[in-house]
């Protein structure tokens, strides 16, 4: 049974929903606030949630990448464990140096909630390899920052190596506008493809009552 | 000594809330707005009365964590 531990900062808001969705999934969780230094020993993979935490001052994620918990999770990553990020976790992680690139303002600036399409963009990593490669997926978002920039180089570079995972599409898999990302970019890895961040919120698809199943495959990517 | 430290996203990338200002100035008939760029100014008091002492603090509290240098560019004044 895969042990998953779920950070929580003050102004995190997807703890418990996340907690939900991997113990569905049959996994067991540790909730780790952010001044625990340490992450649970028996750990196969940390999620930093989405939220809002420290109420976004200063730029989303710029204060809690300096939480004490965060150095255990750059030394996890660093050492091949697999992190997630979602939503205000993916900002944390690029904050942090996790994930390349940066999270700006939503072209529109409006915060943006609703149900949106994606396509499958690469799955030769952990995380998409439940997904067929081009799959259209259709998952929530709710962010305000989520406009992806990357500058030239390193944007060739992630082309290159893989690491783009999603982009916003239509239904049918042409890439659309939602936020201004560079390319739609909906989600990113790194170089290892062991750390993960994205936009959409997985662990609200999971049932279908609530009008998507399709973050189950991703999850369970990161469990198999 | 106080500092203070001016953020703007660099030069080429797209400043979404710049953009809004300049639409509304636009639409509120203000003529001659070429361009305008948001940023943030965050002042801080130092106990410290050393120029070179200060600078090199402040610089080094920018680049870890005041401007996410990815995307913003940021300049120090010291008064």
């Amino acid at each position: 049974m895969k042990h998953i531990a779920i950070l929580q900062f003050p102004g995190t808001n997807c703890d418990l929903d996340t907690k939900y969705a991997f113990e569905k999934l049959g996994c067991t969780t540790t909730i780790v606030w952010h001044k625990e230094s340490e992450l649970p020993s028996n750990v196969d993979l940390v999620v930093v949630p989405g939220g809002f935490s420290y109420g976004d001052y200063l730029r989303s994620g710029a204060i809690a990448q300096f939480s004490p918990i965060m150095s255990a999770v750059r030394d996890f990553a660093k050492s091949g464990g697999k992190v997630l990020g979602i939503c205000n976790g993916f900002q944390i992680l690029t904050e942090v140096g996790l994930l390349p690139g940066a999270l700006k303002r939503n072209i529109g600036l409006h915060f943006i909630s609703k149900f949106q399409t994606m396509k499958v963009i690469n799955n030769t990593n952990d995380f998409l390899q439940k997904c067929e490669k081009d799959e259209i997926l259709n998952i929530p978002i709710a962010h305000a920052d989520g406009n992806y920039y990357i500058d030239e180089e390193s944007f060739k570079e992630l082309e290159a190596n893989e690491q783009i995972l999603l982009r916003y599409s239509n239904e049918k898999g042409e890439p659309i506008v939602v936020n201004g990302s560079v390319t739609s970019i909906a989600g990113v890895c790194n170089r290892e493809k062991n750390v993960f961040g994205l936009m959409p919120h997985p662990e609200r698809a999971i049932e279908t009552i609530l009008g998507s199943t399709d973050g189950i495959k991703m999850l369970e990517g990161l469990i198999a | 000594m106080t500092a203070i430290v001016n953020i703007f996203l660099k030069e080429g990338v797209l400043d979404p809330q710049g953009k809004a200002i300049h639409h509304a100035l636009d639409a509120m008939n203000f003529e001659g707005v070429e361009d305008v760029r948001m940023g943030k100014q965050i002042v801080l008091k130092l106990s410290t009365d050393n120029k070179e002492e200060a600078q090199k603090e402040v610089e080094k509290m920018a680049e870890e964590i005041l401007a996410n240098t990815v995307i913003e560019d940021y300049t120090i004044e010291l008064i």
